[in-house]
């Protein structure tokens, strides 16, 4: 900061303010690696237990050749190991059906909810409707308020409700609900990007001779699609996750990964390094989207938020 | 539902629509919601043992439904032309919400004053008020609301070190990205996985690695989950940190957005780190971080996986949420009605707790933008 070097004491303060930068530095980084270790140490404990064995668990070893051996029984009993993922496995074939139902449900939930939102969403953002007494803003706060409902006040009514409709137990069910949950988060997100989008685009191409849903779908969705993408991962990344609605409302058929991953209690207490890899195959997926997508998904959660 | 004027995109209509595609948008209309009325008719007789005929399930009464709404749409179209399409767009999501959350809420009403035993094959009983004398006199339930209160008012801790991860990831850092991806990765594990590996395994007193820390650090017989208070503390702990980088992403955005020319001013002006933080900072991000809690606020409300997983409720309730009661509750007992009952007074204490601290939040950022 000093613009003319001169005598000592301006040294000598340029040596103070020097001194100060790397203290500052240093309790930054430090802060930063203290909290960075916070954040991955429980998926290195995830990913090293599902190659331990029992000893190693109970000894509580940490670091992988250096005081353990890491083995491959966890995974194995999974099926997914090396030496058993080409023999036939009962254990591997449940856990690839509910891998799948929550592969099926999630993005099956998320596409639906993208679609649904980014319709009224846009919608709403470009006419004015009246629905009995309730204008556009109106219909907003009613899609937006549903964001507050918990999940336990629509569970057991849906409980009774999926029961009468033989829709219990069912991946169309779940769909539907995972549907219900991630709908207002979409349309709050998808408002926010039509909102950026100038309505003389559309008035152009209306000139040009396209119909109201023709300019929709050619002109405005290509260029929203980036918020549309950062809504599905967001909204993905909610209903891999989702626990409470699954748990009671599947029971064989549609059970999704995280009840399968809950419902791991053997009889001789737990099998930490099976339980591990379980976890593990849960997680590693939305590690990937989490570290290849981040920008979508940091996107979708702050749109709407930053005016 | 229709269109009316003042649309932000106006459209010219020319199209003329004949009186026969307007009655033939009308017949189909009614004879949708005809055939809906008919099947609803016929099973409710059927299921009330009036008449011998009908199906096994509702389900065909949905599928009218269904019917009834594709036609209700295609109607819009048939009837108003080019302001049916703008209908279109809204229209669905309207119907599916609707019949999702609306009918629901109805039917919830109605089931939470019986009791209902949905293994036992008596059905439905209508008790009246009993459901709510029984909610008085429960102890639990008020416990787990009370528990709510703390696991919210912890929110402001969360908030605190969400606020300072987000100050140093806008520091002048290296490698912003790494650390960024770094702290969002909690944010995108299942809580079950979490509370299985960390809640179970890391905490584990023999040999979780965390319990060995504890003990390292002179904590001679730890457990997390042993007395209430520590155990309430080790639920929040979790919870938190997976819910932190929410709160810090929207927080680093609101942190970013900011004018670089007031920072700069403060910094000319002569004032301290500690005073441009409190005089500029911080008022400037207070709308941005009124937005973050509230949504943190909403989440938090739902908090179940973690406490099922871990303590279900153990010790003695003290973890209970309310989501988590109801879901036990139901498990051990079957009974629907009471759980219903305790859901939709959960929900009425909700609606009226958000309501007064979105009027607060709004004094709020009005005092502090009206002071400056």
């Amino acid at each position: 900061m000093a613009m003319t070097a001169t005598a000592h004491g301006s040294d000598d303060y340029d040596r103070r303010q020097r001194l100060r930068w790397w203290t500052m530095r240093i309790v930054v980084y430090a802060l930063l690696i203290a909290w960075a270790v916070i954040c991955i140490f429980p998926i290195y404990w995830t990913l090293t237990t599902s190659f331990k064995i029992a000893p190693d668990v109970m000894k509580g070893n940490l670091v992988p050749w250096y005081d353990y051996v890491p083995k491959w029984l966890g995974w194995r009993s999974l099926g997914l190991s090396p030496d058993t993922i080409f023999s036939t496995s009962t254990v591997r074939e449940e856990f690839t059906k509910r891998f799948f139902n929550s592969v099926i449900i999630s993005t099956a939930a998320s596409a639906l909810a993208v679609i649904l939102g980014s319709l009224a969403a846009y919608g709403l953002s470009r006419f004015s409707f009246r629905f009995g007494f309730m204008r556009n803003s109106d219909i907003s706060f009613f899609f937006l308020s549903q964001l507050i409902l918990p999940p336990v006040v629509l569970a057991l009514p849906f409980l009774v409700l999926y029961k009468e409709l033989a829709l219990l137990d069912t991946r169309i069910g779940m769909i539907a609900i995972y549907t219900l949950m991630v709908l207002p988060i979409v349309i709050w997100i998808m408002k926010d990007q039509f909102a950026a989008v100038p309505v003389e685009l559309e008035e152009a191409a209306l000139v040009d001779g396209l119909s109201i849903w023709g300019a929709f779908l050619r002109i405005i969705v290509p260029l929203v699609l980036p918020g549309m993408v950062a809504a599905f991962i967001l909204s993905l990344v909610l209903c891999w996750n989702e626990y409470f609605f699954a748990a009671l409302l599947t029971s064989t058929d549609a059970k999704t990964l995280p009840v399968m991953i809950a419902s791991q209690t053997g009889s001789q207490g737990i099998n930490w390094w099976s339980m591990a890899a379980l976890s593990a195959a849960g997680i590693l997926p939305l590690i990937f989207i989490g570290v290849l997508l981040e920008k979508h998904i940091v996107k979708g959660m702050t749109a709407g938020a930053v005016k | 539902m229709s269109t009316a004027d003042g649309d932000l995109l106006h459209t010219v209509n020319v199209d003329t629509i004949s009186a026969s595609r307007i009655r033939l948008g009308r017949t189909l209309l009614w004879a949708s919601v005809a055939l809906m009325f008919l099947t609803f008719g016929v099973q409710a007789l059927f299921e009330t043992g009036v008449t011998p005929f009908g199906f096994d399930t509702w389900r065909p009464v949905l599928f009218t439904y269904c019917l009834w709404a594709f036609a209700l749409c295609m109607s819009r179209v048939m009837i108003y032309g080019e302001q049916g399409k703008k209908a279109l767009f809204v229209l669905p999501a309207v119907l599916f919400v609707l019949s999702m959350v609306v009918f629901p809420l109805v039917f919830g009403l109605w089931i939470s004053f019986s009791d209902w035993n949905l293994s036992s094959l008596t059905g439905r009983k209508f008790n009246g008020l009993d459901n709510f004398r029984q909610m008085l006199s429960d102890p639990f339930y008020w416990n787990a609301l009370y528990n709510m209160l703390i696991y919210v008012a912890a929110i402001i801790v969360e908030y605190a070190i969400a606020f300072g991860l987000a100050l140093l990831l806008n520091a002048d850092i290296r490698a912003r990205k790494f650390w960024r991806v770094t702290f969002l990765l909690p944010l995108m594990l299942s809580p079950v996985a979490v509370s299985w590996m960390v809640g179970k395994s890391m905490l584990e007193i023999r040999f979780g690695p965390l319990s060995r820390f504890a003990k390292w650090l002179g904590w001679e017989q730890p457990s997390f989950f042993g007395s209430p208070e520590i155990a309430k503390l080790t639920i929040m702990i979790m919870d938190a940190w997976t819910f932190i980088p929410f709160m810090m992403i929207m927080l680093l955005a609101g942190l970013q957005a900011m004018p670089k020319e007031v920072l700069e001013a403060a910094e000319v002006d002569g004032a301290s780190r500690w005073q441009r933080f409190w005089e500029v900072t911080f008022p400037l991000m207070l709308p941005v971080s009124i937005t973050a809690v509230m949504i943190r606020i909403i989440f938090k409300l739902k908090l179940a996986d973690i406490i099922i997983n871990v303590t279900s409720g153990g010790p003695g309730g003290a973890t209970d949420s309310v989501t988590s009661f109801i879901f036990r509750e139901y498990r051990d007992r079957s009974n629907v009605g009471y759980g219903t009952l305790l859901a939709m007074v959960y929900l009425v204490l909700i609606v009226i707790f958000m309501t007064v601290l979105l009027k607060i939040a709004d004094w709020l950022v009005r005092r502090a933008t009206g002071a400056r």
